[in-house]
């Protein structure tokens, strides 16, 4: 396979930025979005071409003669070496997960930039400010995104991963005027980086004892003797490839220091992925512009966590703990945001909590994977679900983009009733609202379905949990839905202000979002994704049973949804009056940002820096102050000494001759 | 003695001293600034392809362009030069700060007894990166640091007279301490009977330093150029004395003068005191450990924009001298890294904020705001710096952060890495207070709407500036080159270092 293409992908994003961040300003508007379109258009095709090649082209270089499908690393420029083994590489690796995030990043990528071509100016046409500055932040964050998916070594991925944060950051502080917005983006950045901190010092101990960054020799190793090869075999050094440090202790605390390696890395993928307590940068994120909400915070950036783990699955397997702990930190986030999404107000944030429960869903879809159920069903749905959801989610998201910039607001009590007025986003919200539920024949249900029989797999306990947290999507999802085209008519919507549909660069890509919701179910996604390469027979592990369960619960939420909110009535406030305490809770987010605030400000500002400032000035630099105005309080009483008085001299000379006689005379007697 | 490239370090800014004596007016002063810092840029870029062929072609001493001319028989004191790598990557950046800040200091008042005072100042600087005779080295090194005092004295603001008077004497208490040292190690660089000799490539060879002497001498060497360096508890003088200097002064200081400090901690203490260095170093890793967070936290709530950046160098400084003790080429590789990189970035950080602070006359963060709005391009600097400062990748920052965290992990027992770890918590520390600079004085609202009516950067400004920017990007984006020079001449000495243990 030629070099020219992947590095084409990864270079033209960069170049557009550079081009359109250095001379923006000096080009108008739409050229600025048109050539950034243009731009993301030829990266489209070129990662589908490239996907395609990996997928279906035979190659012998993707896949062997049984069928499996390979790893394969296009290239690998040395790009800082550290020591002998250990070095980082920027390269390009092709592995079924990478060749389909390749295709959904730039499919979303490229929707998000011809959706902002009409988004983002008012309704007279005007471009808002920043207009090229924000094409060449989406430039420059489909380059990180890019880069990060097809890292090489766990490096690699660290270095895009970075870049992808504060490509989010400056994204999310877009309308840097407004004070929300700039600390919202700080915010972001901050709790991500203090994940990313564990995620260092977990490729840190990983790196050490494995004595590389690369992946295929973490996988080779992991893969050839699955869990003994770490601990077991640690006496006889030169059986484990790359050359596990015999001398060091395996141990630690307790736990093997795989396992810690591991969690900690994890922990970098609950800061991206917005898992709990590591949630709260991602409602907040909300406040850059809607599409930048499409792009990072729900389809891409936000399941790089979920593609982290899912690059070192076969380390993750030698370690049940550590999918253990992912199980359970997955399925506390899916239940906690499913509730605290029941009771938001702001459309974008019910998204937004939406996106942190069914990101949750892949995390324990992946954490509940096992070779010896259903040959590792759950990698599979959860790649599965990554792709449906990065689908139907920035469906959504753009749809209430288009419903933002026709009503001027994020708040469904100004909306109600649209359905008659913005027909396109209508339908297309609406298949949005189907597949997340899971409704078949959309694709929510088909990934969410095998994510339920793998959590089957696991335990009845995991499966009744998400069921029920399924049960809860669906009806918020239809709370929001009814609340946005239902309930009642606002009475002035007339005339020449009348909320209307958008212009086509808008509606395009909602339609062409929802035609993929339609029909992605029916991809044989097994053939193609696997946690091993061998390819799935998807339909024969599909338990119609679950299947069943799953679409009676669904139906059920919507049912009740439908009661609830279809039209005007006082069954809402009812149940508002008859649960106080808990819809304080979830409206307030469980108080979470309380929590957050009160540790930094009063601990960490209050109890470590003011302290630490004040002890510095007062205690260290008044120590040294206190040297020199010993020393100058010193000179200042010996000075009069030298008063220039002879007699005062004559008198001292007489005192001292006196004191040396006497000791003198002392000594000799 | 002029056929040698390495005098001309020496040679072009005494010619600039002698061509600003003749100056009349400041157009003059100005084009004998730039010309000569030009023409020591053009010199040190020249002797690192010089360097690249010599090693290239086989060179393997670990010194090249070494000369030797005596000076001062009764003592054996040498003018003696030679460069490694290390000191070719400081002679680059000395070159690009001095470029950078005559830029900077375009309009500054008495313009011909200022650059009389900071060519001095680089005099010693450059003298002190070519010398390998320890008392060359040590008279260079006072070289650049009395005309801090008046620079800062003269020319600063606020509290000038106390900052100036802190910061030399603190430095000088420092010399006290190295003095002291660099004659102990003078009095046994040579084995019973030989010829004693300042001369570190043959103290280096000697190794005759006993055992006992080294224990006394490494710590007072080491706090000696430890002072200059920002170590915790010694670091006081940097925060007012930052705050009062003029920018230029500032930008030479912090980026070079206090590299001045790594630099010599590496050469003299540990090069030639390699078994103290490795009995000792806990108590200083402990130390400069504390500085790294102390540093960051304090600067997490101060208001003043020198002070903030002045305590995040000592965060960052405090990170070379850390990697230095960590006694292993990975990380002292980092360590030369992250002096040229934070030379860098802080340059540019002090660069702008005096930039800023000529044009709205504070650098209180809570008067001013949406900066951004009145001056985009300063704005989109002060973003870029910062972004390096708390290691964005493609930026400086973290490719010598990253050098310096994998180095230091490679040691196997408990005491090295929860050191490490502690080190690595200054990664979020430093995205706390710079964000938290970035947002109140970049975005937001405007908070004084008579700073609606300044301007943007000038043209000289906007040189200062890119060339910073580009050094930054150019070690961000490709570290493997700058990260060969260094560790070319690394392992050598390093085998050296390791090989007494």
């Amino acid at each position: 396979m030629s070099v020219t293409v992947p590095i084409l992908i990864l270079a033209l994003p960069l170049f557009m930025f550079i081009f359109i961040g250095l001379l923006g300003k000096k080009m108008s508007h739409m050229l600025a979005g048109v050539l950034g379109t243009l731009g993301m258009g030829t990266v489209l095709v070129l990662s589908y071409a490239t996907a395609f090649d990996y997928f279906f082209s035979g190659n012998p270089l993707f896949i062997n003669e049984a069928g499996e499908r390979l790893q394969h690393i296009v290239f690998d420029q040395t790009w800082l070496q550290f020591t002998d083994s250990l070095v980082i590489k920027l390269g390009f690796f092709l592995d079924p997960i990478s060749a389909m995030m390749l295709v959904v990043i730039t499919t979303i990528s490229f929707m998000v930039h011809l959706y902002s071509l009409g988004y983002m100016r008012d309704h007279h046409g005007v471009f808002e400010k920043g207009f090229q500055r924000f094409y060449a932040f989406l430039s420059l964050f489909s380059f990180s995104m890019l880069g990060l998916v097809v890292a090489t070594n766990i490096f690699q991925m660290y270095i895009f991963w970075e870049l992808v944060g504060a490509s989010s950051y400056l994204l999310i502080g877009f309308y840097y005027t407004k004070p929300s917005a700039v600390s919202a983006s700080k915010k972001a950045f901050i709790v991500t980086r203090f994940a990313d901190l564990g995620f260092l010092i977990g490729i840190l101990t990983l790196s050490y004892y494995t004595g590389t960054f690369n992946f295929t020799d973490f996988t080779s190793s992991a893969v050839a003797g699955l869990a003994d090869t770490f601990r077991v075999d640690l006496a006889t050094p030169e059986a484990v490839l790359s050359g596990f440090r015999a001398s060091a202790a395996p141990m630690f605390m307790g736990a093997s220091v795989l396992t810690w390696a591991l969690v900690l890395i994890f922990m970098g993928g609950m800061g991206k992925s917005a898992m709990l307590p590591l949630h709260i940068w991602l409602p907040d994120a909300m406040e850059g512009p809607t599409p930048v909400s499409a792009l990072i915070h729900a389809a891409t950036m936000v399941v790089a966590g979920v593609y982290l783990v899912a690059r070192l699955f076969p380390l993750y397997l030698m370690e049940s703990a550590a999918l253990d702990i992912i199980v359970i930190v997955g399925a506390l986030t899916a239940l906690y945001a499913a509730m605290v999404a029941c009771a938001q107000v702001d459309i974008k944030r019910v998204l937004a909590f939406s996106t942190i429960s069914q990101i949750a869903f892949m995390m324990v879809s992946l954490g509940v994977a096992r070779p010896d159920f259903h040959e590792g069903l759950g990698y599979m749905a959860s790649m599965f679900h990554l792709f449906t959801h990065a689908m139907f989610k920035a469906l959504l998201f753009l749809g209430a983009g288009a419903l933002i910039h026709a009503i001027g607001s994020n708040d469904y009590t100004e909306m109600h009733g649209l359905r008659k007025y913005m027909p396109v986003t209508h339908w297309t919200f609406l298949i949005g609202c189907l597949a997340i539920a899971g409704i078949i024949p959309f694709s929510g249900f088909f990934s969410k379905d095998e994510i339920l029989s793998a959590a089957g797999g696991y335990s009845m306990w995991v499966y009744i949990w998400m069921s029920f947290v399924a049960f809860l999507t669906a009806f918020y999802m239809f709370r929001l839905y009814y609340l946005i085209f239902w309930w009642k008519e606002h009475k002035v919507r007339e005339g020449h202000h009348a909320p209307h549909d958008q212009p086509w660069t808008m509606s395009l890509p909602l339609i062409i979002l929802s035609v993929v919701t339609c029909v992605a179910g029916f991809i044989p996604f097994g053939n193609l994704v696997s946690w091993n390469g061998e390819p799935y027979d998807f339909m024969a592990h599909f338990d119609w049973s679950v299947a069943t369960v799953s679409l009676i619960v669904a139906v059920l939420a919507i049912a009740l949804a439908t009661v609830m909110y279809r039209k005007e009535n006082p069954l809402p406030a009812k149940m508002k009056r008859a649960l106080p305490a808990l819809w304080d809770w979830c409206h307030h987010r469980f108080y979470w940002d309380e929590l957050y605030i009160f540790i930094t400000h009063k601990i960490i500002f209050g109890c470590i820096c003011r302290p630490l400032a004040w002890f510095d000035r007062h205690i260290i630099d008044g120590t040294m102050d206190a040297f020199a105005s010993v020393t100058n309080k010193a000179s200042g009483a010996i000075a009069p000494l030298q008063s220039g008085q002879i007699q005062m001299y004559v008198w001292i000379y007489l005192l001292g001759a006196v004191l040396l006689g006497g000791v003198t005379i002392l000594c000799l007697i | 003695m002029f056929e040698n490239i390495l005098i001309y370090f020496v040679v072009i800014p005494l010619v600039m001293l002698g061509g600003l004596a003749l100056c009349r007016d400041i157009k003059q002063i100005r084009a004998v600034a730039v010309a000569g810092s030009v023409a020591l840029m053009g010199l040190s870029a020249w002797l690192l392809v010089q360097y690249l062929e010599l090693r290239a072609a086989g060179a393997t001493e670990p010194m090249l362009f070494t000369g030797e001319w005596m000076w001062f028989r009764p003592l054996n004191i040498h003018l003696a030069v030679g460069v490694d790598g290390i000191s070719i990557a400081m002679l680059l950046l000395s070159s690009i700060i001095v470029f950078a800040g005559s830029f900077a200091s375009w309009n500054i008042p008495q313009p011909k007894e200022f650059f009389l005072w900071l060519i001095l100042l680089s005099t010693g600087v450059f003298g002190f990166f070519i010398s390998v005779d320890m008392f060359t080295m040590f008279m260079f090194y006072e070289v650049a640091l009395i005309p801090m005092y008046l620079l800062i004295g003269v020319w600063g603001s606020g509290n000038k007279n106390y900052s100036a008077m802190k910061l030399t004497l603190m430095l000088m208490g420092g010399s006290a301490f190295l003095m002291l040292g660099l004659i102990g190690i003078y009095y046994h660089s040579a084995p019973e009977g030989g010829e004693l000799t300042w001369n570190l490539l043959e103290i280096v060879n000697n190794a005759s330093i006993p055992h006992g002497w080294q224990q006394f001498l490494f710590p007072m060497t080491f706090v000696g150029f430890g002072v200059l360096g920002a170590m915790f508890p010694f670091h006081t003088w940097s925060p007012d004395g930052h705050a009062s200097a003029p920018t230029a002064v500032s930008m030479l200081h912090a980026g070079v003068l206090m590299k001045l400090g790594g630099y010599g901690c590496f050469r003299v203490a540990i090069y030639t005191m390699p078994q103290a260095a490795h009995e000792l170093a806990w108590i200083f890793l402990i130390l400069t450990g504390i500085s790294v967070v102390y540093g960051a936290f304090c600067a997490c709530v101060k208001t003043d924009l020198k002070y903030i950046n002045a305590y995040s160098s000592v965060s960052h400084c405090g990170l070379v001298l850390f990697a230095i003790l960590m006694l292993n080429t990975t990380a002292m590789t980092g360590a030369i890294m992250q002096m040229l990189s934070h030379g860098l970035m802080t340059a540019l950080f002090f660069a702008l904020i005096g930039m800023i602070y000529g044009r709205t006359h504070t650098r209180d963060i809570t008067k001013m705001g949406g900066m951004m709005q009145i001056m985009p391009y300063l704005s989109v600097c002060y973003v870029i710096a910062g972004m390096a400062s708390l290691g964005l990748p493609g930026l400086s920052g973290f490719v010598a952060e990253m050098t310096i965290f994998v180095g230091s992990f490679q040691h196997a027992d408990m005491f090295h890495r929860a050191f490490t770890i502690v080190a690595c918590c200054s990664i979020v520390i430093t995205a706390v207070y710079i964000l938290r600079v970035v947002g109140k004085l970049l975005f937001g609202p405007v908070v004084d709407e008579h700073h609606r009516s300044l301007t943007d950067a000038t043209w000289w400004e906007r040189v200062s500036t890119v060339s910073l920017i580009v050094c930054v990007a150019a070690i961000g984006c490709f570290p493997n080159f700058f990260n060969n020079l260094i560790n070319f001449t690394f392992s050598p000495a390093i085998f050296h270092v390791l090989g007494m243990n």
